[in-house]
């Protein structure tokens, strides 16, 4: 199986799995007590922490660990607008987040709260024009996601940060797409606040963290034993966290290396299917998004049954067609940035990892553009007329 | 989520096509919504003789198609109007509840290629009359 499905989650690395396994049954100790099965596991998940600081140039006590980016969105969100509610009530964030920050905006709205989403272009880029006429005196908080997980386009986070900080308001970032991926660094991006979620680095899935610039104190999502200095009490994951720590580590390491090498191959990908198949387009921008994702449409047909083919010929890929949603609704990140209906159902995303190879590359253009005559040959919205002429 | 019998229908659809010279043609669905199938049925006699389909959609959308061709060919248009939407679903071995709208699409595209092929045939049979009755 040829999987390309990466921004939705990865596989755990090897030395990942290894540096956890001790932590389960071995180092078991609940990191909170006193005698010295207890201290291992502390200094495990110091050491750790210290990993997922150094991988996004944070300081080790400004790293709260999470159960993922969901919670790790929400706790930021809900903590900055519950503690400073008494400053105003107003939220900026745009259109194209994530659920967990889409979805809280929203539960914002029904709680006396007002959010304001900016649009994107046709490429899926926030204007940083439009962020500045948005700032009102009510406004405590913005979130703005350093990169889309469907389009994989990357938001001008620095300038963003820059305004954020100049009218002196809170400033979060969902970087789940970009930790591991391509150079974070919360001080070059001015953020407050930042989202991190393991499985998406070749960690493992159910935790997370999240950065909080020191000085500031949210109101905590949760409440009990006091862990993580009181903002996110709960007996500490601590294979989750050493996972985490593992994974972070690796990826600094090899961050240079693994971005040229799937930047390539998506390059590749992206000129291959381009070139080689009538009616294909690439949603969002041509650059500026992640060295791992190329997002297509094709003419006339539905991306679920193009998944579907794919994964027939070993292909794990996705798309944003409503009737592969639970909702039956198509990507809203589709619409945002213009596309009609009945071409969001036509997408496909393809997110590449490092261990892709050449080799997958070549073998997913012959299948695409397989399944896409097959599925044009179907198709009442194709006219097999249009090709070969 | 799919069924075998749904993912075999899927991968192998029967009656792809068109049929230039139709008795009648259906079409239902919305490409705003992510579905539309068009159905051709050739009709001698009162029975369907051939039938073929075109699908925009997902897997169970050209899964259902397919198998309402499959269930509607050699019938008399009579039986085949008695094909419901539940028909296909208990064909292809269940369908999961959000896609049941799919089965519904299939049996109402049948159902609109018969009822274009009634419209054509009453035409058709007004002609002779007014061309009887001017003589």
């Amino acid at each position: 199986m040829i999987y390309m499905d990466h921004s939705a989650t990865s596989p755990v690395d090897k030395e990942v799995l290894e540096a956890m396994i001790p932590y389960f049954s071995d180092s078991f100790g609940n990191a909170s007590t006193l005698y010295s099965l207890g201290r291992e596991a502390r200094i495990a998940m110091e050491s750790a922490r210290k990993k997922v600081a150094s991988l996004i140039g944070a300081n080790p006590e400004e790293i709260y660990f999470t159960s993922g980016g969901t919670e790790s969105d929400n706790m930021a969100i809900k903590g900055t607008v519950n503690r400073l509610r008494n400053k105003g009530n107003h939220v900026i964030t745009s259109s194209i987040e994530h659920p967990a920050v889409d979805e809280t905006c929203k539960y914002l709205e029904k709680n006396g709260f007002e959010v304001t989403y900016l649009p994107v272009g046709e490429e899926g880029i926030v204007k940083v024009s439009d962020l500045e006429a948005a700032i009102k005196d009510e406004t405590i908080l913005i979130t703005i996601m350093h990169a889309n997980n469907e389009i994989g386009t990357i938001q001008p986070i620095a300038e963003i940060g820059e305004v954020a900080n100049e009218k002196s308001i809170y400033f979060h970032t969902d970087a789940v797409q970009t930790v591991g991926k391509i150079p974070v660094d919360v001080n070059d991006l001015k953020v407050d606040m930042l989202s991190i979620s393991a499985h998406k680095l070749y960690g493992p899935k159910g935790i997370g963290a999240l950065y909080i610039r020191k000085g500031f104190r949210l109101d905590p999502l949760l409440h009990g034993g006091g862990h993580e200095r009181g903002i996110r009490p709960g007996t500490e994951n601590v294979p989750g966290i050493v996972g985490l720590g593992k994974a972070c580590e690796l990826a600094e390491n090899k961050l240079e290396t693994n971005l040229l090498q799937v930047t390539e191959l998506r390059d590749r990908l992206i000129t291959n299917v381009l070139g080689e198949i009538q009616e294909s387009y690439l949603n969002g921008h041509p650059t500026k998004r992640l060295p791992n994702n190329a997002n297509f449409r094709f003419t006339g047909i539905e991306g679920e049954s193009m998944v579907l083919q794919l994964d027939s010929k070993g292909i794990a890929t996705s798309t944003g067609s409503a009737c592969s949603s639970k909702k039956l609704e198509p990507s809203h990140v589709l619409l945002a940035i213009g596309l009609k209906e009945v071409d969001a159902h036509g997408s496909l995303r393809i997110s590449l990892g490092k261990e892709n190879t050449k080799d997958d590359i070549d073998y997913a253009v012959k299948s695409i553009k397989e399944v896409v005559e097959s599925l044009r040959n179907i198709s009442p919205l194709w006219c097999a007329a249009e090709e070969g002429e | 989520m799919y069924s075998e019998k749904v993912m075999d229908h899927f991968a192998n659809p029967r009656n792809v096509g068109q049929i230039e010279d139709a008795s009648g043609v259906g079409t239902e669905g919305n490409p705003v919504c992510g579905d539309l199938m068009t159905i051709y049925i050739k009709v001698e006699d009162d029975i369907i003789t051939d039938i073929k389909f075109k699908t925009f959609g997902c897997g169970a959308a050209i899964a259902t198609s397919s198998m309402i061709t499959e269930m509607a060919m050699g019938k008399t248009i009579d039986e085949a109007l008695k094909i419901s939407r539940n028909d296909v679903a208990d064909e292809l071995e269940g369908l999961p509840p959000v896609k049941m709208h799919c089965s519904n699409l299939a049996a109402d595209a049948l159902r609109a290629a018969i009822e274009d092929y009634k419209k054509k045939k009453e035409g058709k049979g007004s002609e002779a009359e007014s061309e009887e009755s001017s003589d």
